[in-house]
């Protein structure tokens, strides 16, 4: 089959590789219709998470029809499904407690003592994400073997709905509405949404819809702003404006009620900790550019709330724990949870409430992949999101 | 054998001793444990069998059985080569623990004992307790480190297994299929070979 595999920092190519086959008996093998390139996946592109080898398959937001089922799995071929990016078991205690990203019985025994290393406990296994998270064969393919098959994958039950709709159910919609959810949003709140990529306009709707007044949406490229003005937010264009400054005066110098950190690990922007911190990183010193998440602690108000959807991986230099801790601040983060969202979520988009396809700025066939991820990279005003789609080749050919 | 129990002196925390700062620094002993979402009878059942063992312990190559008590294990060891003793079931309380011990004789002696405590909504607490003797003593195991036979890491993972199969119904692989499970396991053959 063809696939995306990685070859390191800013090399990535569409090869043959071997198909994926059942393995174990809750296996499913999905034939991937439609695939998307993942924010998070420009990390991985740029070289900032360790444990990726040559050649592994990338991609964690994926859709597709159903091959071949295990012995275990209650799916039958011909089904389509969605699979979260989040592979888990659904039995053990973390999952009893809906926190699936927490479940440890799908990463391999010998890959979670990296994981233990750097974190204290291993990580949940991930589709395309590393040896961290499990060293799995990602969705950027054109067949996927699907782990824990009979409790992961949503089934489609509604032909007429199609791929576009539906597909970012497996990672980014349930992100943005676990960002809005960790952020405690009471009604009356003014929210902060740092970063409009997918994860943050999917947070300025969602946060919308658990009863916010007022959001405030933060980046530099304008089409992405624009797009979360059309969602009803305000906006600061940080290039433009001082965005603590503005923040203060727009909340009558209170500070937002909330605030949501949906840029992660390489915030843009030519700030003096940014730089420092981009130093120690090509210096190996350090892995994370912190400057939002800075800027978060020392602008939300008072008692406020601070969600944090963005990937961090390593540790961070100057992070401002005195105004966490005097400001009396929650600061709530995690891998999302999944398959805890994944039904109200399509019933959400089943009923027309969530809109998620006005994203999509590109359709390619998978082959054109690491096109895809140049322009991702590149031209992030706007290209918003890919979609790449194996079937498309067959089609034009 | 009661590796918990301290020796005369002074007033001690309530920590296990074997993430005691004062343990000797090759220290023999190591202790893990994980938590089951299931109940001790079934894992204690499931544990006394020994052949269940052969797909949750990742080394053993196989267990003999003689009598109730007696078996002989054959597990991989650095270099590629396998080591072989007579593991003798000590003591045992159904549902609650076995204690073993290696019969004299052993390539690399070894006692321990396997308890499984009921954690309520969490499950059960199973916790491995582990002495030995490697082979060629620190350098021994320094080499088995290398190749991950070191055993507090082999007993952990070998304890993850077990879980991952005991909840989930079966152990856990990233491979993408037969051919890169096979390659893998190779790999890692290979390796230990050219010690």
């Amino acid at each position: 089959m063809k696939a995306i595999t990685w070859h390191g920092k800013h090399d990535v190519r569409c090869e043959t590789v071997d198909d994926p086959e059942i393995l174990n008996p809750r296996d499913a093998v999905i034939r991937v219709t439609s695939t998307a390139i993942c924010g998070s996946d420009l990390h991985l592109y740029d070289g900032y998470i360790p444990s990726l080898k040559p050649g592994d398959v990338l991609g964690h937001e994926f859709m597709g029809e159903v091959v071949e089922a295990g012995s275990a799995s209650t799916l039958r071929p011909g089904q389509r499904v969605v699979v979260p990016f989040t592979i888990s078991c659904g039995r053990c205690y973390h999952c009893s407690k809906q926190q699936y990203s927490g479940c440890e019985n799908g990463n391999p025994a010998d890959k979670q003592d990296m994981g233990r290393e750097l974190y204290g406990q291993p990580m949940a296994g991930l589709f395309g994400y590393s040896h961290l998270t499990g060293g799995y064969s990602g969705g950027q393919a054109e067949y996927v073997r699907v782990p824990f098959s009979d409790f992961g994958p949503l089934v489609i039950p509604d032909d007429s709905i199609d791929d576009d709709k539906v597909l970012f159910l497996t990672d980014i919609l349930p992100t943005g509405w676990m960002a809005a959810e960790n952020a405690g949003i009471e009604p009356g709140d003014t929210v902060a949404v740092w970063g409009c990529g997918p994860v943050g306009l999917f947070a300025v709707q969602s946060a919308f819809l658990m009863g916010a007044e007022r959001v405030i949406a933060i980046d530099h490229f304008h089409h992405r702003l624009e797009l979360a003005r059309r969602f009803g937010a305000e906006t600061i264009d940080f290039e433009q404006s001082k965005v603590y400054e503005a923040l203060q005066d727009m909340t009558g110098g209170i500070g937002p009620d909330a605030s949501i950190d949906c840029v992660g690990l390489e915030a843009h922007g030519a700030f003096a900790d940014n730089i420092w911190d981009q130093i120690k990183v090509s210096t190996l010193l350090g892995t994370d550019r912190g400057h939002v998440i800075r800027q978060v602690i020392l602008a939300t108000r008072k008692g406020g709330r601070i969600s944090m959807p963005g990937v961090y991986g390593g540790v961070l230099d100057k992070f401002p724990l005195g105004a966490l801790m005097q400001k009396g601040l929650t600061l709530r983060t995690g891998q999302t949870h999944v398959q805890r969202y994944l039904r109200p979520l399509y019933t959400a988009i089943a009923e027309g409430k969530i809109d998620s396809t006005f994203l999509i700025s590109h359709r390619l066939p998978l082959d054109q992949g690491p096109e895809g991820y140049r322009k991702f990279h590149d031209e992030q005003d706007t290209c918003t999101k890919i979609v790449l789609k194996p079937g498309l080749e067959a089609l034009s050919a | 054998m009661k590796q918990e129990q301290l020796s005369e002196t002074v007033e001690r925390d309530d920590a296990p001793i074997t993430a005691a700062r004062d343990i000797h620094p090759d220290r023999t002993l190591v202790a893990e444990s994980v938590t089951i979402s299931r109940s001790a009878q079934d894992l204690y059942d499931f544990w006394r069998n020994p052949a269940n063992l052969v797909q949750v312990l990742e080394n053993l190559v196989s267990i003999e059985v003689r009598d109730r008590h007696r078996s002989l294990w054959t597990v991989k060891a650095p270099g590629g080569n396998e080591v072989s003793w007579e593991s003798v079931v000590t003591k045992e309380e159904p549902g609650r623990e076995i204690y073993w011990q290696s019969a004299e004789g052993a390539d690399v002696a070894n006692s321990g004992r396997i308890t499984f405590a009921d954690a309520g909504d969490r499950g059960t607490v199973v916790r491995a307790v582990i002495a030995y003797s490697p082979p060629g003593g620190a350098i021994g195991r320094t080499i088995a480190r290398l190749f991950q036979r070191e055993p507090r890491l082999q007993t952990r993972r070998d304890l993850h297994r077990f879980k991952q199969l005991m909840e989930a119904g079966e152990i856990a692989t990233s491979a993408r299929n037969r051919r890169q499970r096979d390659e893998r396991n190779e790999d890692q053959a290979l390796a230990e070979k050219r010690t």
